[in-house]
This record gives structure tokens, sequence and C-alpha cells, in this order.
């Protein structure tokens, strides 16, 4: 068996997975009460601008062929067109991308920094130091919303120590890890918490595994027992846990991009919303969705590649 | 068929907990977990139930002469905001709805997904590849930006807030619950009550939920704090309850603005959601400890 076994069936249940996130972002705009072209224009409604609106968004079809429509379009990559910004929703949305991206793999870097040595360290010493004061510190900063912390960290280090920016995005590579250290560990922090106890539960039963004591019977050093069979295997069952909550990062970014005021999806989203400019909502939420399905996809590749039971595990 | 695919953040610190959890810890130290835990929370209910009583001012009250006080003022525990308003005051009625929709959209949220879960479950075949599927198909979408995306269309408000929640945060139950019965279903005690010839709704509802209801349960608490949470960032972001009404996540986005002059404004609310987090969590880990040392 070869040890990407599984992989054509994921890629069947991914195209499935596709069509409904298509099936279900078409059908939000359904969700609107009344006729959307009245929600879309407010007080400037006309008759003239809601029938050129229902021509634009095709709603004077039969709802069939509305979704043909809607496809059709994605597949020629026309999102629709962005009422409030009098552009295309692509266009919109391609403009706001970046922060956002780069957000997210900062956090994603950070939390990796941040929780790797504590949970290691909590599941070889379980009820140790580290171990316990982890296990406080992250039951509360469990309990935290991303967005407080983040003003938290604004009120502390910007306002009163003015060590950060209080918000804006900066300008060129390091200019951004500059501006955005704080939103990062705002969301990594978040993210830690869950990476630090799976890294401690893994740990801990990695410890116990038989090829440790083989090892140790081998007469090999005890910290490169740690660091080449419990570490590298402890990681390892965390890396899945890493990918799958990646989407976690996606919202804590929506949030935190609103605290700290920058130019990314989030901030697009939310004030999308306030504009009931619909296609953007649209767009961004199909983004986000086929993000994640391809991180999903990625983490399971990576995890065959560095894993060659996982691929016929998952068969079974 | 389910994979391995997408799962909630909490579902798995929920499994790394129960994993990592039991064996050391002496019964007492467990049951401690829980009461302080519960300890919390009934104070956090008592505290919005009784808020007149506890109050300093009725939270809307303005109070022109003290704009901004600082915390410890007389008469302003906690200071007061832009317009005079009592912090504390406004923080005990914002209870009521932070906590409201804790328990009003994990509750139905709970049931739900217990009853889906349950029965894809059991009934297998396709009615289970249909359901799972579809909670697959949810767990593609960044759990926020679809609750946003879906309050975006309906309009921002408590009750869409509702909706959005009740539509989308069933399927960690359902999945939770699935995997639960599709255990259970192999069990003595289930081929048992089949044989005797009860029918399938008895065997799901009498035999198989009261012993494996356990995991969705300590998930629910783990959920609520979840649920506090996005309560009040919907409310920072202006998708949740609206301004004059005290919610937390509202008081927060408030209090940003006053940030430079004011830090009680966006701290002390946000204190609020930490402290009730803080007990869901205490109350789940507790929980989690006691009923799985029970299984064992």
């Amino acid at each position: 068996m070869s040890r990407f076994g599984t992989l054509p069936r994921r890629l069947v249940h991914l195209v499935i997975i596709l069509f409904g996130i298509t099936l279900v972002t078409f059908f939000l705009l359904r969700l609107i009460p009344g006729d959307p072209a009245l929600a879309i224009l407010g007080s400037s409604y006309t008759h003239q601008r809601a029938v050129a609106i229902d021509n634009t968004l095709g709603l004077n079809q039969p709802i069939w062929s509305q979704y043909g429509l809607f496809m059709g379009r994605l597949f020629h990559g026309n999102l629709g067109f962005s009422f409030f910004y009098s552009e295309p929703a692509t266009t919109v949305i391609a403009q706001h991308i970046w922060p956002t991206v780069f957000l997210i793999v900062y956090s994603a870097v950070l939390a990796a920094l941040i929780s790797l040595p504590i949970g290691f360290r909590s599941g070889l010493h379980r009820g140790g130091y580290t171990d316990q004061s982890a296990r406080v510190f992250f039951t509360v900063s469990f309990a935290m919303p991303a967005f407080w912390l983040g003003i938290i960290f604004i009120l502390i280090f910007s306002v009163n120590l003015h060590v950060f920016p209080l918000s804006g995005f900066g300008h060129g590579f390091f200019g951004h890890l500059y501006y955005l250290f704080l939103p990062a560990l705002t969301i990594a922090l978040g993210f830690s918490t869950v990476l630090v106890r799976s890294l401690r539960a893994a740990t801990i039963t990695t410890l116990q595994a038989e090829f440790v004591d083989t090892a140790r019977m081998k007469g090999i050093r005890w910290s490169r027992v740690l660091w080449k069979h419990v570490f590298r295997n402890a990681v390892l069952a965390v890396v899945a846990v890493y990918g799958v909550n990646l989407a976690y990062l996606i919202s804590g970014t929506v949030l935190v991009e609103n605290v700290f005021s920058l130019p990314g999806l989030g901030t697009l989203l939310v004030s999308s919303v306030s504009n009931r400019d619909y296609p953007v909502v649209q767009g961004v939420t199909l983004l986000f969705a086929v993000l994640i399905v391809s991180i999903n996809l990625l983490t399971d590749i990576v995890q065959a590649a560095l894993d060659p039971r996982v691929g016929q595990e998952i068969g079974a | 068929m389910s994979t391995t695919w997408a799962t909630s953040p909490s579902e798995l610190l929920l499994k790394a907990a129960t994993k990592a959890a039991g064996r050391r810890r002496s019964v007492t130290r467990r049951r401690l977990t829980l009461i302080v835990g519960l300890a919390m929370l009934g104070v956090a209910i008592l505290a919005v139930t009784f808020a007149p009583l506890l109050a300093s001012a009725s939270p809307t009250a303005i109070d022109p002469l003290h704009p901004l006080a600082p915390p410890l003022t007389p008469d302003h525990l906690l200071g007061t905001d832009q317009y005079g308003r009592d912090v504390w005051s406004r923080i005990l009625y914002g209870g009521r709805i932070d906590l409201a929709i804790a328990f009003g959209a994990t509750s139905v949220t709970l049931v739900g997904g217990t009853f889906i879960g349950l029965i894809a479950g059991y009934i297998g075949g396709r009615v289970e590849s249909v359901l799972m599927g579809l909670v697959d198909l949810f767990f593609a979408f960044p759990f926020l930006v679809l609750v946003i995306a879906i309050i975006a269309m309906l309009g921002p408000s408590i009750f869409n807030m509702f909706v959005a929640i009740w539509l989308t945060s069933w399927v960690s139950y359902a999945r939770i619950m699935r995997a639960q019965t599709v255990v259970a279903k192999k069990q003595q005690y289930v081929l048992a009550a089949r044989a005797l010839g009860y029918g399938r709704l008895r065997v799901m509802f009498r035999h198989i939920l009261p012993n494996t209801a356990s995991a969705v349960i300590i998930f629910s608490m783990v959920d609520a704090v979840g649920n506090i949470i996005l309560a009040a960032s919907l409310g920072f972001l202006g998708l949740g309850a609206q301004p004059p009404s005290p919610e937390w996540g509202a008081m927060i986005s408030d209090g940003q603005n006053y940030m430079l002059s004011a830090w009680w404004l966006a701290a002390m609310p946000g204190l609020a959601v930490v402290f009730v987090g803080v007990a869901f969590s205490l109350i789940g880990d507790g929980l989690a400890d006691l009923l799985r040392a029970g299984e064992r």
C-alpha cells in the first residue's frame, strides 16, 4: 500500500465539500429577509435601481439557474460587484488579503514558539512548576476574548510603555513584523492554549511508549532520547491539531484586525456587514472556507509524509 | 463517513484535558475544581439576578457631573463612562444579556446536536452520511466568519445572533455524540436491549443516551465559554447587542474609544467575561475529571 493510500478518497471528499461550500455561500444571500434589492439600496431605493440589482444578482430567475449563474461567474473568478466600493468584489478582497495572510502566518509561528517549549516541559515534568503555572495561565487565557486581550496589550505596551504602535500595518517586511507583533501575540496566546495542552498530553503518552524504554536500554543518553525519540513523536501527534486549528486563527484574525484597525479581510468583512455589501461578505466567507479546506488537506499530506502509518490508519 | 478532518479547538482541548487528567489527582482536588467553578458561576448568576439590589445606579442613568470618573470614586465603585453612567451597574445588567446567551445558545445546540448525532450514529447508512457530510461542511467554515456572514444577511440583533449560533454550533455536539453512539451500539447492554425487542427510540433514548451523555455535557461547558466570548465578540463588532444596551462586548468596544483617558471602561467588562469564562472552564474540567474517573 502506498503511503498516500487514502489520498484519492480525500480528494473526492474535498470536491464534495467545495461544492457544499459554494452552496452555503450561495444560499447565504437568500437569508436576507424580504427584498434583497431593498436591503442593499436602503433609502436610495428606486424601482429602476432595484430592477438593475435584480438583474445583476439574477434575482428574477428561478433559483437553480441563479445558482448556475453564480457558479459560472465563480469559475471566471467573478464574485460579483461590490455596491459600496463600486468595484468588482474580487478587487476589493485582493486589496485586503495581504495583512490577513501576514498576520495568520506570523501568529502561527509565534504560537509554535510559545507552546512547543512550554507544552513539552509540562508533559515531561507533570505537576512541576512549568506545568502548574501553564495550567493556570492557559485556563484564564482560554476564557479571555481575543479582542479584549488585544486592548489590554495596547493599554500596557502602547499607551503606557510606548513600546509598540497603537495600530496600523507598517511598511516593509520588518515594519510589518514590528507593527503586527501585538496583534499576532494576541492571537498566538489564544491558539497556544490548545497546542500546549495537546503537546503535554502527547508527551505524556509518548514517554510511556516502549520504544522509549528500548532507546534507554540501548544506553542512549537521556537528553538524546528526549530530543530524538520523545519530542519528535510528540510533535508529530500535534501536527494535526496545529493544522486543524489554523481555522481558529482565522476567527482570531477577524477580531484582532478590528481592534488594531488593520486593513485586512476581517475589518473588510465587518465593515461590509454594516455597509450591506453582500457580495463582499459572500466572497470573504467563500475565500476563508476554501483556505481552511486547503489547509486541512495540506495537514493531511504533511502528516502522511512525516508518519507513514497515518495514511493507512485513516483508511481502516 | 465522517473523517478526521476539522475539529473545533474546544473539542481538542477537551480531549487533551480528559486524556491527561485523572489518575494522579485526588478526589478532593477534583471536586475542588468543580466546586470553585460552580461557586463562581453561582456568584455571577446571583449578581445579575439581583442586579437592582446590588447596582448603585440604573445602567442607563446619566450623571453629567461625573463623566469618566475613575474606579473607587464614591458612589461609583468601578468608575463611570463618558456619559457618567455607572460602570459597575452596567456590568451587572449587561451580565443578564451575556449569561442569557451562554445558557440560551448552549442549551439549544446541546439538545439539537446530541439528538442529531444520536440518530446519525444509531441509524447509520445514508442518514448518517448525509448528516455527517453536513457536519463536515460546517466545519469547513471558520466558525466566527460563518456566524458573521449569517448575521450580515439577517441583520444585526441579539435574536439573530441566537439564530446564527443555533444554526452553526450544533455540529460539534453531533460529531461527539455520533462517535459515542457508534461505539455504544456494539456494546452488550445495547445488544441485550435490542435482543429483548425494544424499539429503536427506546434503545436510543433510554439506553444509549444515559450511558453516553457525559461527553456532550462536559463539552457543553467548554462550549459555554466559547459562546460567552462569541456574544461579547459580536457585541464588540457591533453585530450583537446594540449600543445603549450594556452588553459586555459592546461596553468594551465603547471603552476602546476612551482608552487613552479611561482605561477602566474597556478593562472592567472584559474582567467580567473572564470571570464567567473561567467559571465554566473549571466546571468543565471538574466534570471531566469526575465523570471520566467514574467510567474507569
